[in-house]
C-alpha cells in the first residue's frame, strides 16, 4: 500500500509546458444557461467500454432518468434516459464523443410533457456505507465528465489502498470554460461530490486542483471549502501552462511520484475524477437525479454569443447552438473538445454526449489549417515543452525509420498526445498525428505477435498433449509386453518390441 | 475512420517560424557585419555578397538536382545564415572564387550532400572555412590589418580592393606583406615562439584593450546580436555559455599560473572566432547537441577544444575545428544525456 504522498498544494511551475492564449473570457461572460428539454434526444448506448443489456424495447416509454440500459461488464452499471417520451429507433449513429465512427445509439422522442422516474432517490450519503454509496453511483450512469467516460464508481472502487482523491478542475486547454463556470457558480456541489466519494473509495484525503489564474473559481472554492469545514479537502493551484491539468502532470506536480507509462494513477496512490464528475455525484444525492445533463461550452469565433449551456446528454448539437447566438458567420471548422486534443466534428448536429465538453465552432482563420510542413531543424523547442520530458525530435526521426526498437527506447508510450510540441514547432511538423499512428503501428504489431504466440502456445500444447498419450500408450504396450514376457519368454516380447519401433515419441516443441 | 490530413488534433500552432528565425539571425548578424566592415573595408562586404550568391545559387542547384522545389528552402534563409557566417570568418581581401568555394562546399557538400537542412551532421559554414582554409592556405591567412588606431599602413583603395578580389591581383606597387599583417593571434603565437612576454606582445599596434584592435569592437557587436538572439529566445543559453567557460576557464586557469606565457581571457574572448562561435556557429541547431546537458557539453568541448587548440595547435584559432570535431560527437552527446522521461526510473535508458 503506498504511502501518504506528501501534497504540495502550490507547486512551483514545471520546466516543462507552453503558454497559451487562453481565449477562456469570451464564453465565461454570462452564467451557465440551462437548456430547454429537446425534441429527441440521440444516446449512444455502449460509451462505457462494453456491450450494453437494453431494458427497454422500441415503442416504449420511458421516463427522465429511467434506465435504459445496463452494461454487461459492470453489472449495476445503468444508462438513465435523459428525457421523457417514447423509444424511437435502435440505430448506428455518429455522436459527438471522443470516437468518429459511428455508435450503437438508442433515440429517444419527447413525448408529452416531463415526469420523474421515481426509482432514484434523494439520500443522505452520511447513512450510507461505501458500497451503497458505489451502487448508487453506479445505477445513476456517473461517468467521468474529463473526457475518458471511464464509470465513476468502477474507479472509485478499484482505489482500495489510494491515499489521494485528486479532483481535477484544471481545465488546461485554451477555449474551454465549463469546469471553470461550474467552480464559480456550484463550487458547493463540487465540494459535497468529493466529500461523498472520499467516503465511497475509503481515501482519508482529497485535493481540488484549479489554475492559478481561476480567480473567481478559488474565492468560490474557498468560501465552500470553509463551509464544509472538512480537514480532509484541500485546495491547490497549478500552474496556467499547457498540460498541467493532465492526470499524470498533475500528479508529479503534487506529490512529486510518476505514474508508470502502462500504470494508472492508483499504482501510485492516486484517483483522479474531475471537478464536474463530483457535482454530478453531489446531485444525485441532493435530489435524485442521475446523470441526465452536463455543461458544455459552446464557443469559437464563429458564434454569437460564446456560453456555457446545461444541456441533456444526447441533445443534437442544431438544437444548442442558437443559445449561443447562433453562427455570426460560417464557421471554417468544427472542433469537440479543446483545439489542442480536440476533435474535428464533421457535423454541427451530432448528439451531445458525456464527453462533449466543449464545442468550437472557429471563424475563418482562427484555428488555421496546417502550414506546410518544413525541415526539422532540430531547434529542440519541442524538448522543452514536452510534460513526459520526451525527445520529440528523435522520436519523429524513428518514427520515419519506422523502427519500433528506438521508438521504445524513446519512450513512445509515455507520449500523452497534448499536442505542444506540434505548437511550437518553428518548421509546422505534425508531430503528434505522427506518434499517435507510431503508437497504433505498435500496438497492432504487438497485437499481431501475441496473437502468433498464442497459436504457437495452443500448438506446442497440443504437441505435448499427443506426447503424453503415445508415451502412455507405450508404457500400456510395454507392460503387457512384460506380462506376456513372463508368461511366454519368447517371440511374443520381440513382436511387441518391434511394434513399438523401440523409440521414444519426439519431445514436445 | 481516421481524420485526414490535417484534421487530427492540435489544430492550433503558432506560425511556423524556420523563416523569422533564421530572419532574426540574419538582422542580429548585421551590426557585426557593419563594424567588420567598418574597420576592414569593402573586402567585407564583397565577401558578404560573393558567399550569400554562391549559396543561393548551389542550395537552388542541389534542390533541383535532387528534384525539390527549389523556392521553400532558398527562401527559409538558412542559406544567406551559413554564407554570413562563411563571410565574417574569411579574410577581407580574398579572391572571389575562394569565397566562391568555401560557401559552395559549405551548402552543396556538408549541407545537401547530407540531406539538405536538418540532416547536415557538420556545420555547413565551418566545413566550408575549413575545405578553404586547407586549400588555400596562403590566401586564407592574408589578413589586412583593422583601420584603427596609428598604424603604419596605408591601406587598400576601394577599387583596389574589388580588383583584388575579382582578379586576385595587388596594385603592382603593392606586395602581399605590405598590404597584411599577422591577427592578433598569429601575432601571440609568433612572439610566444620567439620566447617574447605577452605584454611585449601585447604592445604591438595589432592589439587594442583586450584583443584584437577593431576586432574586438566586432567581437562586441557579435555579443550584442548574440544577447539579443537569447533575448527573442531564438537560441537558448546552454550552448553560449558552455562554449565561453570552456574557453575562458582554462585561459583563467593558465594566465593566472603565468601571465607571461599565457593570454589572459580577455584576450581569448575578443579575438578570432571566439564570440561569433559561441553565439552564432555553436548554436547551429542542426548540427548541435540536443538535449540540455548534451548541449551544455557539446559547448565546454569546443571552448574547451579551441584553447587547445590556440594554445598548443598548429592553427592560429581553433574555432573551426572544434566545432567541426564536436559535430562528430553528437550522436554519441544525444544518446548519453536524454533526460529521465516520466514514469520511468532511472535505470532504463
Amino acid at each position: 500500500m503506498p504511502a501518504q504522498p506528501d501534497l504540495n498544494l502550490q507547486p512551483p511551475r514545471p520546466a516543462w509546458g507552453v503558454a497559451l492564449p487562453m481565449r477562456k473570457s469570451r464564453s465565461t461572460a454570462q452564467s451557465i444557461t440551462l437548456a430547454p428539454p429537446p425534441r429527441l434526444v440521440i444516446v449512444a448506448l455502449d460509451l462505457y467500454g462494453g456491450p450494453t443489456r437494453l431494458l427497454v424495447a422500441v415503442g416504449d416509454r420511458v421516463q427522465t432518468g429511467q434506465p435504459l440500459a445496463e452494461s454487461a461488464l459492470l453489472p449495476g452499471l445503468k444508462l438513465p434516459s435523459p428525457l421523457t417520451g417514447r423509444v424511437g429507433e435502435i440505430a448506428n449513429r455518429a455522436v459527438a464523443g471522443p470516437d468518429a465512427a459511428a455508435q450503437r445509439c438508442i433515440v429517444i422522442e419527447a413525448d408529452g410533457p416531463e415526469s420523474r422516474w421515481s426509482g432514484l432517490a434523494a439520500d443522505d450519503p452520511d447513512q450510507l456505507e461505501s458500497g451503497e454509496l458505489l451502487a448508487r453511483i453506479a445505477g445513476a450512469g456517473i461517468v467521468g465528465l474529463g473526457g475518458a467516460l471511464f464509470p465513476a464508481a468502477a474507479k472509485l472502487a478499484s482505489a482500495r489502498g489510494a491515499t489521494l482523491l485528486i479532483i481535477n478542475g484544471v481545465e488546461c486547454e485554451p477555449y474551454i470554460s465549463c469546469d471553470e463556470m461550474l467552480l464559480r457558480e456550484r463550487a458547493a456541489d463540487v465540494i459535497a461530490g468529493a466529500r461523498i466519494m472520499l467516503r465511497a473509495a475509503g481515501i482519508a484525503r482529497g485535493v481540488i486542483v484549479i489554475k492559478n489564474s481561476m480567480t473567481a473559481a478559488r474565492i468560490a472554492l474557498r468560501d465552500a471549502l470553509e463551509a464544509a469545514a472538512d480537514a480532509c479537502l484541500a485546495l491547490a493551484q497549478v500552474t496556467a501552462r499547457y498540460p498541467a491539468g493532465g492526470e499524470r502532470q498533475l500528479i508529479e506536480m503534487l506529490t512529486g511520484r510518476e505514474v508508470p507509462a502502462s500504470g494508472l494513477p492508483a499504482d501510485v496512490g492516486c484517483i483522479c475524477q474531475n471537478v464536474a464528475t463530483a457535482a454530478a455525484v453531489a446531485r444525485l444525492f441532493a435530489t435524485g437525479e442521475p446523470m441526465i445533463s452536463r455543461v458544455v461550452t459552446l464557443t469559437g469565433g464563429a458564434l454569437g454569443r460564446p456560453v456555457n449551456v446545461e444541456a441533456r446528454l444526447g441533445t443534437p448539437l442544431g438544437e444548442l447552438l442558437p443559445l449561443a447566438g447562433g453562427y455570426a458567420c460560417a464557421p471554417e471548422r468544427l472542433v469537440m473538445g479543446g483545439p489542442m486534443m480536440g476533435r474535428v466534428l464533421a457535423s454541427d448536429d451530432l448528439p451531445l454526449t458525456a464527453a462533449t465538453n466543449c464545442i468550437i465552432a472557429a471563424a475563418p482563420g482562427e484555428l488555421p489549417p496546417l502550414p506546410p510542413e518544413l525541415a526539422c531543424i532540430r531547434c529542440g523547442n519541442c524538448m522543452e515543452v514536452c510534460p513526459a520530458r520526451l525527445l520529440p525530435q528523435e522520436l519523429l526521426v524513428a518514427g520515419r525509420r519506422q523502427d519500433a526498437a528506438a521508438l521504445a527506447a524513446l519512450g513512445l508510450e509515455a507520449c500523452i498526445e497534448c499536442g505542444a510540441c506540434d505548437y511550437v514547432c518553428p518548421s509546422g511538423i505534425p508531430l503528434t498525428a505522427g506518434f499517435v499512428a507510431a503508437k497504433a503501428r505498435l500496438m497492432t504489431e504487438q497485437q499481431r505477435g501475441q496473437r502468433a504466440l498464442h497459436v504457437r502456445s495452443r500448438v506446442e500444447a497440443r504437441a505435448a498433449r499427443l506426447a503424453a498419450a503415445s508415451l502412455e500408450r507405450a508404457q500400456a504396450l510395454d507392460a503387457h509386453a512384460r506380462s506376456l514376457a513372463a508368461a511366454d519368454a519368447g517371440a511374443g516380447a520381440d513382436a511387441l518390441a518391434a511394434l513399438l519401433g523401440g523409440r521414444p515419441p519426439d519431445p514436445p516443441r | 475512420m481516421m481524420p485526414g490530413p490535417g484534421q487530427q488534433a492540435p489544430h492550433w500552432r503558432a506560425a511556423p517560424a524556420v523563416p523569422v528565425m533564421m530572419r532574426q539571425v540574419i538582422y542580429a548578424l548585421l551590426p557585426a557585419i557593419a563594424c567588420f566592415a567598418w574597420f576592414y573595408g569593402l573586402g567585407v562586404i564583397v565577401n558578404c555578397v560573393v558567399a550569400v550568391l554562391a549559396a543561393l545559387f548551389t542550395e537552388a542547384l542541389a534542390l533541383r538536382l535532387r528534384g525539390r522545389d527549389p523556392l521553400p528552402a532558398v527562401t527559409d534563409g538558412s542559406a544567406i545564415v551559413a554564407a554570413l557566417l562563411l563571410a565574417l570568418a574569411l579574410p577581407p581581401l580574398l579572391p572571389w572564387w575562394i569565397t566562391f568555394t568555401g560557401a559552395a562546399f559549405a551548402i552543396g557538400v556538408a549541407k545537401h550532400l547530407y540531406g539538405g537542412l536538418g540532416y547536415n551532421v557538420f556545420n555547413p559554414a565551418m566545413a566550408g572555412y575549413v575545405a578553404v582554409l586547407v586549400s588555400f592556405p596562403d590566401a586564407m591567412t592574408m589578413w589586412p590589418p583593422a583601420r584603427i588606431g596609428d598604424l603604419d599602413y596605408a591601406g587598400l583603395s576601394g577599387a583596389a580592393t574589388l580588383v583584388y578580389a575579382l582578379s586576385g591581383t595587388l596594385p603592382a606597387e603593392l606586395t602581399a606583406d605590405l598590404v597584411t599583417r599577422p591577427t592578433a593571434l598569429d601575432s601571440i603565437r609568433l612572439g610566444l615562439d620567439r620566447m617574447q612576454t605577452m605584454d611585449e606582445i601585447r604592445g604591438g599596434p595589432v592589439f587594442g584593450d583586450f584583443g584584437g584592435a577593431g576586432w574586438e569592437w566586432v567581437g562586441n557587436f557579435v555579443a550584442l546580436g548574440g544577447l539579443w538572439l537569447l533575448y527573442r529566445g531564438i537560441i537558448r543559453w546552454h550552448i553560449p555559455v558552455a562554449v565561453l567557460a570552456g574557453l575562458l576557464v582554462p585561459a583563467t586557469l593558465f594566465w593566472l599560473a603565468d601571465p607571461a606565457t599565457h593570454p589572459g581571457p580577455g584576450t581569448h574572448l575578443f579575438t578570432g572566432g571566439a564570440l561569433l562561435c559561441a553565439f552564432f556557429i555553436a548554436t547551429d541547431p542542426v548540427s548541435a547537441a540536443g538535449t540540455d546537458r548534451g548541449r551544455l557539453l557539446y559547448g565546454a568541448g569546443i571552448g574547451l577544444l579551441t584553447y587547445v587548440i590556440r594554445s598548443w595547435g598548429t592553427w592560429a584559432d581553433g574555432v573551426a575545428f572544434a566545432v567541426l570535431f564536436m559535430n562528430m560527437l553528437v550522436p554519441l552527446l544525444d544518446r548519453v544525456t536524454r533526460p529521465r522521461i516520466y514514469g520511468r526510473g532511472p535505470g532504463r535508458s
